[in-house]
């Protein structure tokens, strides 16, 4: 699934009609069926048969994943149940090299020959690929782990909460909304549980158990006198937890304009702020265009950090491998290797980690085998590392791969995807209310909205859910229709403030796209609330008439 | 599973539905063999195969609906899925908006099939490539593309009676050719239901071209400009119309649609009026099948003509509801054209700006469906008539709907893909004026 196909499945698009049933995920399950789990003992001697077949045809390399991908979605809009879906797949990727070739071949029918078939397709395409190659793939050295587990730290598995009592907090937010004046509201929850399984002939077998969940509302208040509409998307974050997400303390609230969430989300209490403030952004003011300090909250700056730091590291885009699709990057390798390229001001400090507790990007292996870990991408300000996963870091003659491999599912081959990427917090003591307080004229934006960067990430325009003017150090009330535009450097250039760990949250997409076919991955980026000046503001209004 | 015959299907269907004991039930069986190459920095980097299929079976007791899934095709499998999807339906709440399935439809034959493109070899892809590979040689550009080919087939039956079939073949092919310097980049893309109307030769060509012409871009000022769009780039923007026609987002006051007091824009005129945009399954030049998703035909139909909303498209609750026809989105769509060509269209510029691509397009504002994005891959300024020289890719903010009431004139017709949604349309290239341009980007 992809971001238009849940966009439109969450009832958040207007293009409903063009999607005229649910898309086919996998096989539809039982609740029940989805809190099994398949021996590993199975999946080695599956594995070993892919291995052993993949050799013999001439595969210099193969690593094999055995994936069960388990989804949940439930759906609903008012008082209503739209849609409750229970999907698995479950099968295998074949991944070889042979003739200095990478070649891939998928299967869902795990009997023996059938696997054979299948590795040995994988060979014979990799062959084929050979014809017309230049450089054959070398991967950078990794040892075996033998035989080991990776679970996420979850504290209750939201497969095993009941239906009832997930359709019942859905309905509850969607009756908060309604009582608090919002026109429709659709709420959904949408859990994930990858299953999965990785062999390779370096001698790794690799069992691991990741966990997602990812509550959202979407709220519509219309002005029925003018015809005019607001929206609020809620300010949840998809994240590497379970059912523990939804269960938030007092001490995960931080009070403010609005109450904002750290590490657990209180979806009801949202529901309510949003309903009331999508009234108030009816009659918010039209914001007047031109140079403001920005004050950015978590909840909004994840997805800039994604889009302006996260993409342009990534080594594949640097080398060309994404040129005709995603893009390729800014980050030129000439600017790393100067060791002086000011990618941001010197409180800026971005670091990569697969490792980071409730984080969507966690994991112990990535999906090519290599352990995962932290490090540096932006050192005081300055561009220091990538993202890379085997055959780059062979390329660029790192001495290993950053573990950054991913594929969606069993059916695709895996390539190098995006790290959890975070702003460090900053080392001063200091609050949100600090950061406002030094600002003469500015906007404090809260959610993430409207997104578009261009492909070499130097450009790139962001709006948001909550817009707040600032005047002389304070909150001077609700303003409307805020996008604003920037070029990556000079936005972190102009980065003046960060609010320390104290307020450090994660936000983060199930649905990175990238590759052709293009597949979906999940990542979080953490920050605590940040501080840009002087950045330039449009007006986003228009009449059609 | 290979690709089954109608009786094949039809004979499968059958037997599924004898296991039925819901109220109602619907099976919709889907199959399909899609191959794929890609490559960048001049060689492959990952090419692979797929072969699936799928049953889905829903059963509905009275508003509860339950559906199931299965990939196996033996009689257990068969009955099994059938006695999943009537456990899940006792299991759902009810759908108030359960609407019960329909009955037989007559469907106009589909010309979606091509056999050259479902008998395609892994030989043929690499040839395909080769021959894109040999232009970014003979030219010293760098080649990224990709190929992708499908053969597939999809049926329907339900215990109404109802029975539908439809073949179908596609190739899209798309390359970016960038200048050794990375200061030039091109981009040509081509989607076909025949493979033996796909030349990478030449298409490459194009985007190598384009990425010499557009090396060493000069910077001018944003602003409103004359553009004109080919037809890849008119694509993303054009199908957010086409995506925004639900019925029921407008009447529920929430699209670009909606108007004050539960209005809609329907039978308005809010375009130029040489706008004409439709759908037609039958199109010899964009085939597409000949009835959607749960079993209504699709026909063809007039959704803006000249200028003015003629059609919004329905669900069958919607429909139901409302009291009207209930009319499904089309597949893709068609918008007339003239009959100059690009050149024509070029020639007769005074100043303006030619755009390949735009890229990475979002909703800024659904009320008035104000977009953002980029231009890529080759973006060059017009002066008398006359492409001066390459100039730096600028952001747009801009909604379709304004665009096309600054419609100036509208080029000759031709089956382009959008990069965004994938989908073929037929678009003719279109020169605007008063194209909103708010930044400039220095990505090349």
């Amino acid at each position: 699934m992809n971001r238009r196909e849940f966009i439109n499945l969450a009832g958040m698009g207007a293009s409903a009609a063009v999607l005229s049933s649910i898309p086919v995920l996998g096989r539809p399950i039982t609740p029940e069926e989805a809190l099994t789990t398949i021996d590993p003992a199975l999946k080695k001697k599956l594995a070993d048969v892919a291995l052993n077949a993949a050799r013999s045809k001439g595969a210099t390399y193969t690593d094999v994943r055995i994936g069960r991908y388990l989804n949940q979605f439930l759906i609903t809009r008012e008082d209503k149940v739209q849609n409750i879906v229970n999907t698995e797949s479950y099968g295998m990727g074949i991944r070889v090299i042979a003739n200095g070739s990478w070649g891939f071949a998928a299967t869902d029918k795990m009997d023996n020959t059938s696997i054979a078939r299948t590795a040995e397709m994988a060979v014979a395409i990799a062959k084929e690929n050979s014809r017309i190659l230049t450089t054959p793939v070398e991967l950078a050295p990794q040892k075996g782990f033998g035989e080991v587990t990776w679970k996420a730290p979850i504290e209750k598995n939201a497969f095993e909460v009941p239906i009832k009592e997930k359709v019942d907090l859905l309905l509850g937010v969607n009756d908060a909304a309604l009582k608090a004046g919002a026109t429709y509201v659709s709420s959904n929850m949408f859990l994930v549980n990858e299953q999965k399984y990785f062999a390779s002939t370096d001698g790794s077998y690799i069992d691991q158990d990741i966990h997602r969940i990812w509550p959202t509302f979407y709220i519509t208040r219309i002005d029925k006198t003018t015809g005019k509409f607001e929206t609020r998307s809620s300010l949840s974050a998809p994240m590497g937890m379970g059912y523990e997400y939804l269960q938030a303390r007092p001490q995960d609230k931080i009070a403010g304009v609005t109450t904002l969430y750290k590490g657990r989300y209180d979806m009801i209490e949202d529901a309510r702020a949003g309903a009331q403030q999508a009234g108030d952004k009816l009659k918010a003011k039209s914001v007047e265009p031109g140079k403001y300090d920005l004050i950015l909250d978590p909840s909004h700056l994840w997805l800039t950090i994604h889009e302006s730091v996260g993409h342009p590291t990534e080594l594949d885009r640097v080398l060309g491998y994404e040129a005709n699709f995603a893009g390729t990057s800014f980050l030129t390798l000439d600017k790393w290797e100067s060791k002086n390229f000011k990618f941001g001001s010197n409180i800026v400090n971005i670091q990569a980690d697969k490792t980071q507790p409730g984080s969507l990007g966690a994991v112990g292996y990535d999906d090519e085998g290599v352990q995962c870990g932290k490090w540096d991408i932006i050192k005081d300000g300055t561009l220091v590392n990538y993202q890379a996963i085997r055959d780059q870091a062979k390329i660029l003659g790192l001495p290993a791969s950053h573990g950054c491999c991913y594929s969606q599912s069993w059916a695709d081959v895996q390539f190098q995807r995006m790290a959890n990427i975070s702003l460090q917090p900053g080392k001063e003591k200091k609050s949100i209310d600090d950061l406002i307080k030094g600002v003469k004229k500015g906007i404090y934006i809260i959610g993430d909205g409207s997104f578009s960067i261009d492909q070499q990430r130097y450009n790139f325009q962001f709006g948001g859910q909550l817009y707040y003017e600032i005047k002389d150090g304070k909150i001077a009330g609700m303003l409307k229709d805020v996008a604003y535009q920037a070029n990556t450097q000079e936005f972190w250039n102009a980065c003046t403030g960060i609010a320390d760990a104290n307020d450090y949250r994660l936000g983060g997409s199930f649905f990175d796209g990238k590759g052709q076919p293009m597949q979906s991955s999940a990542v979080s980026h953490g920050s605590s609330t940040a501080r840009f000046a002087g950045i330039n503001v449009i007006n986003t209004s228009r009449n059609i008439g | 599973m290979p690709i089954l015959t109608k009786d094949e299907a039809h004979a499968l269907l059958k037997k599924v539905l004898a296991y039925s004991k819901a109220d109602e039930c619907e099976v919709s069986l889907y199959g399909s063999d899609t191959g794929n190459i890609r490559y960048a920095r001049n060689s492959v980097s990952t090419s692979g195969l797929r072969s699936q299929s799928t049953l889905v079976v829903s059963s509905a007791f009275g508003k509860k609906l339950g559906v199931a899934t299965i990939n196996e095709f033996d009689d257990a499998s068969l009955e099994k899925v059938v006695r999943r999807a009537e456990e899940l339906a006792h299991l759902a709440p009810e759908n108030p908006e359960f609407v019960s399935f329909l009955g037989p439809q007559t469907y106009a034959e589909p010309k979606t099939f091509v056999q050259t493109t479902a008998a395609i070899t892994p030989k043929q892809r690499t040839d395909f490539v080769a021959q894109s590979l040999q232009i970014a040689k003979d030219t010293k550009t760098v080649a990224a593309g990709f190929l992708e080919d499908g053969t597939g087939y999809a049926a329907m039956a339900n215990t109404k009676g109802l029975f539908a079939y439809n073949t179908s073949t596609s190739v899209n092919f798309s390359v970016t050719m960038r200048t050794e310097d990375g200061k030039g980049s091109g981009y040509a893309t081509r989607g076909y239901n025949d493979v033996s109307k796909l030349d990478t030769k030449a298409a490459t060509q194009i985007a190598a071209d384009k990425a010499v012409k557009s090396s060493t871009a000069k910077a001018i000022e944003p602003g409103k400009y004359t553009v004109i769009l080919e037809p890849a780039a008119a694509a993303v923007l054009i199908e957010r119309i086409l995506f925004g026609l639900d019925a029921r987002q407008a009447d529920e006051g929430r699209s670009f649609l909606s108007k004050p007091g539960g209005q809609t824009r329907l039978n308005e005129k809010l375009m130029d009026e040489r706008v004409t945009l439709y759908s037609d399954p039958l199109n010899a030049d964009l085939p597409t099948s000949t009835w959607n998703g749960d079993g209504r035909p699709h026909e063809r139909v007039n959704w803006i003509e000249k200028g003015v909303i003629k059609n919004l498209a329905y669900s069958r609750y919607w429909a139901e509801k409302k009291g009207v026809k209930a009319i499904p989105g089309p597949d893709a769509f068609i918008m007339e054209g003239g009959t100059k060509s690009l050149e024509d269209l070029i020639k007769g510029t005074k100043k303006g700006v030619l755009v390949t691509r735009l890229w990475y397009i979002r909703d800024v504002d659904p009320q008035t469906l104000l977009l953002t994005g980029l231009t890529r891959d080759g973006t060059f300024y017009i002066e008398n008539g006359k492409i001066m020289y390459p100039i730096k890719n600028f952001r747009f903010n801009e909604s379709p709907v304004i665009m096309l009431n600054n419609l100036e004139e509208l080029g000759k017709v031709e089956r382009t893909v959008s990069v965004e949604s994938n989908t073929n349309y037929l678009l003719p290239p279109m020169k605007i004026r008063d194209f909103t341009f708010s930044s400039l980007s220095d990505a090349v």
